[in-house]
C-alpha cells in the first residue's frame, strides 16, 4: 500500500502556514495510487500546528521538535525529513520558498526524483503523473518519476486548500536526525518580514497590480484602489526594477504566482513573464492607455484609458 | 576565491510564446527558437565576476570556471561566458535526453570534487524546464551549505558570505562559510547587490549584466575549454520522464468597456466578483 508524507510549513512563531493545506489536498488527489497520507511537522514549537493538522484526515501527524528548528534552514531540516521519508513512496510539500528550497535537497539525499511546482496530479497506468507548468507556463508537461520514493511540490494557486473533516488523526513524536557538517557552516541571521495590513498576494481573493506607467505615483494611485477592493497589492517586474515599489510586490513567473477571483492590471503592458504569474486568475481586468498592449489579450474586461484618471474614477465608482 | 558557475543553454524565453507542442503531444517543439544562456545563469556569472574583482578598478582576482552539459553547439554559450570574463570553461559532453536535474547535479558534484571551488553559483532555475532543483541537489551531494533565491551577496572581511534570500513575505539573511553554494534570483544584478571584499560599499554597479567588449570576444577564443564525457562523471540514469505535453487552454477574448463606471458595473452584475 503506497503512502505519502506531507511536509507542513510553520511560521517562525509556530503557526501553521495555510499553504500547507494545498499539499494535503494534493495528497488526497493522488488516490488511488496513494492509499493514505501522514503529515510531518518540524519546528521548535509544533503542538498547536499538529492539533490543527490532525483534523485533515491524515493517518497520523508526526511532530519533530528541536530548538535548532526554530528558524527554517534547509541543512537542519533535510536530514530529519529524509529519515522519515524513507518509509513512504511519495513526499509532498507546497511550492513556497520553503518547499522549493527543502524538497530538492531531500530528494538528493534520498537519490530520488523530484517534480517541482506541480499544478495537478493524476494516476496513469498505476503511476503518479505530475502536471507541471514549463517554459514560463506556456506548456504543461506530464512527468512521471522512477524510484522507491518520489518528491513533488505543489503550486498553491492551482490546488485548493484542504478542508478539515473526518476523525482526528493520532499525533506521534518523531525523532530528530542530527544534521551533517553543512549545517555548521550556515548561520541564520534574520528574517525581515514585510509588514502589511493588506492580504498576502498569494492568499488574496482580489489582487491589484501596477506597472511602470505609474512612475513615482505608484502608491498614491494604487493604494486607494487596493483599499476599495480589499485587495493584495502587486506590481510588474518593470515597476519593481524601476524602484517604484519593493521587490516582493512582483507578480510573474519570477515573482509570485497568483490566482485570485479578480486581478486588476493597471498600466501593465503584459510581458509573457507577468502573464505567467497571473493568468490563472478567474477574472482579469486591464487598464492601459495603449490599446495594443498584450495584456488586453488575456483580459476579460479591458479599459483603454489614462490610468491617472481611470483609477480614481474606478475608486469612486466602487465607493458608490 | 575560486567560483564555479553552471550554465544551461535554453531556447530564448523572450520567444516562449512561440513554444509549440509536437505532433501527438510527445515533445516540445523548439525549432526556430534562438538558443541563449539561461538568464538566471547569466546573472550567476555576473555575480561571480563581481565577487572576484574590485568593482571600481575591475582588477580581477581568483578564478571563475563556467560549466555546461550539452553537445558541441553549447560551446557557443561557453565562449560567450569566457568573453564576458570567465577564466576557463568545461563542457560535459551529454545528450539532453539523458539528463534530468538529478543526473546534472551528480555530474556537477563529481566535477566539483575535482575542481574544489570555494563557491558554486547557479541561476535559481532554468527558464525552459522551470524545475528549480539542480542547485539544492548539488549542495546536498557535496554537503555544502546553500542559499537559494539570492538577491544580495556580500563578502565579509573573514571570507564568509552574507546572503539575502528573497523568500515569501520578506528577505531571509544567511551567513555561509565557504565552500558553499548559492542560487541567484533576478535582483542579484541590481547596482548594490554584490560586493567582494575588495569593492568599496559605496560603489554602485551598472544595472544588469555586463557585456563582452569586442577584443575580449577575440581573446575568449584562446581561453581553455575542456571537454569531459558525462560517463566519466556519473553513471546515473534520469529518474523523470515526460510522456506528454500540452498547451494551456487559451483564455476567451474579453470585452472593452468605455469607462471606469461601466467596468465596475460589469464586475458587479456580469462577472459577479465584487
Amino acid at each position: 500500500m503506497s503512502k505519502a508524507l506531507v511536509i507542513a510549513e510553520l511560521a517562525e512563531d509556530g503557526a501553521l502556514k495555510r499553504a500547507t493545506l494545498s499539499a494535503i489536498t494534493f495528497a488526497k488527489k493522488a488516490a488511488p495510487a496513494i492509499a493514505a497520507f501522514d503529515i510531518l511537522v518540524l519546528g521548535a514549537q509544533t503542538a498547536a500546528a499538529s492539533e490543527e493538522l490532525a483534523a485533515h484526515g491524515a493517518g497520523k501527524v508526526i511532530r519533530i521538535e528541536d530548538a535548532s528548528l526554530s528558524h527554517y534552514v534547509a541543512e537542519r531540516f533535510a536530514p530529519s525529513v529524509a529519515e522519515v521519508a524513507r518509509g513512504y513512496q511519495a513526499v509532498f510539500a507546497t511550492a513556497t520558498s520553503f518547499g522549493k528550497d527543502l524538497l530538492p535537497r531531500v530528494a538528493a539525499r534520498l537519490g530520488a526524483g523530484y517534480a517541482g511546482d506541480c499544478a495537478d496530479v493524476s494516476v496513469d497506468g498505476g503511476k503518479l503523473t505530475y502536471k507541471r507548468p514549463m517554459y514560463a507556463g506556456n506548456v504543461f508537461g506530464f512527468c512521471q518519476l522512477e524510484g522507491a520514493v518520489q518528491l513533488a511540490t505543489v503550486r498553491q494557486s492551482e490546488v485548493d486548500p484542504s478542508e478539515p473533516g473526518g476523525s482526528k488523526s493520532p499525533i506521534e513524536q518523531g525523532s530528530f536526525s542530527s544534521p551533517t557538517a553543512a549545517a555548521g557552516r550556515v548561520e541564520y541571521v534574520s528574517l525581515d518580514a514585510v509588514k502589511s495590513a493588506r492580504p498576502e498576494l498569494t492568499d488574496a481573493k482580489v489582487v491589484v497590480s501596477g506597472g511602470r506607467a505609474l512612475k513615482e505615483r505608484f502608491f498614491e494611485v494604487m493604494e486607494p484602489l487596493a483599499d476599495a477592493l480589499g485587495a493584495g497589492l502587486g506590481a510588474s517586474r518593470a515597476a519593481v526594477d524601476a524602484g517604484y515599489c519593493p521587490g516582493d510586490f512582483q507578480v510573474g513567473q519570477t515573482g509570485k504566482i497568483v490566482a485570485p477571483s479578480l486581478y486588476v492590471a493597471v498600466g501593465i503592458s503584459g510581458a509573457i513573464q507577468h502573464i505567467a504569474g497571473m493568468k490563472g486568475s478567474k477574472v482579469i481586468v486591464a487598464i492601459n492607455k495603449d490599446p495594443d498592449a498584450p495584456i488586453f489579450q488575456v483580459a476579460d474586461y479591458g479599459l483603454v484609458a489614462d490610468l491617472f484618471t481611470a483609477v480614481p474614477e474606478m475608486v469612486q465608482a466602487l465607493k458608490r | 576565491m575560486k567560483i564555479l558557475v553552471a550554465l544551461k543553454r535554453v531556447s530564448d524565453p523572450d520567444h516562449a510564446n512561440k513554444v509549440k507542442v509536437g505532433a501527438g503531444g510527445s515533445s516540445v517543439d523548439t525549432s526556430g527558437l534562438e538558443w541563449k544562456v539561461n538568464p538566471f545563469d547569466e546573472y550567476a556569472l555576473e555575480a561571480a565576476l563581481r565577487l572576484t574583482e574590485d568593482g571600481k578598478t575591475k582588477a580581477h582576482e581568483g578564478e571563475v570556471v563556467v560549466v555546461t552539459l550539452g553537445n558541441k553547439d553549447t560551446e557557443t554559450q561557453l565562449r560567450s561566458a569566457l568573453a564576458t570574463g570567465a577564466d576557463r570553461a568545461v563542457r560535459i559532453e551529454a545528450e539532453d535526453s539523458a539528463l534530468d536535474g538529478g543526473v546534472v547535479a551528480e555530474a556537477l558534484a563529481k566535477l566539483c570534487q575535482e575542481e574544489k571551488p570555494d563557491v558554486i553559483l547557479l541561476g535559481k532555475q532554468a527558464v525552459d524546464g522551470d524545475s528549480n532543483q539542480v542547485g539544492q541537489r548539488l549542495a546536498e551531494l557535496l554537503d555544502f551549505p546553500m542559499a537559494t533565491f539570492a538577491a544580495t551577496i556580500v563578502e565579509e572581511a573573514n571570507g564568509k558570505l552574507l546572503v539575502g534570500r528573497e523568500v515569501d513575505g520578506g528577505v531571509l539573511t544567511l551567513r555561509l562559510t565557504p565552500p558553499c553554494l548559492i542560487t541567484v534570483d533576478l535582483r542579484i544584478v541590481a547596482p548594490e547587490s554584490v560586493y567582494s571584499k575588495k569593492t568599496d560599499r559605496g560603489f554602485k554597479y551598472a544595472e544588469g549584466v555586463r557585456f563582452a567588449p569586442l577584443p575580449a570576444i577575440m581573446k575568449a577564443k584562446k581561453k581553455p575549454l575542456d571537454v569531459k564525457p558525462l560517463s566519466a562523471l556519473t553513471s546515473s540514469q534520469a529518474l523523470s520522464t515526460y510522456g506528454k505535453f500540452e498547451l494551456p487552454k487559451a483564455r476567451k477574448a474579453g470585452v472593452l468597456v468605455k469607462s471606469a463606471a461601466e467596468l465596475v458595473d460589469k464586475l458587479k452584475t456580469e462577472a459577479r466578483v465584487l
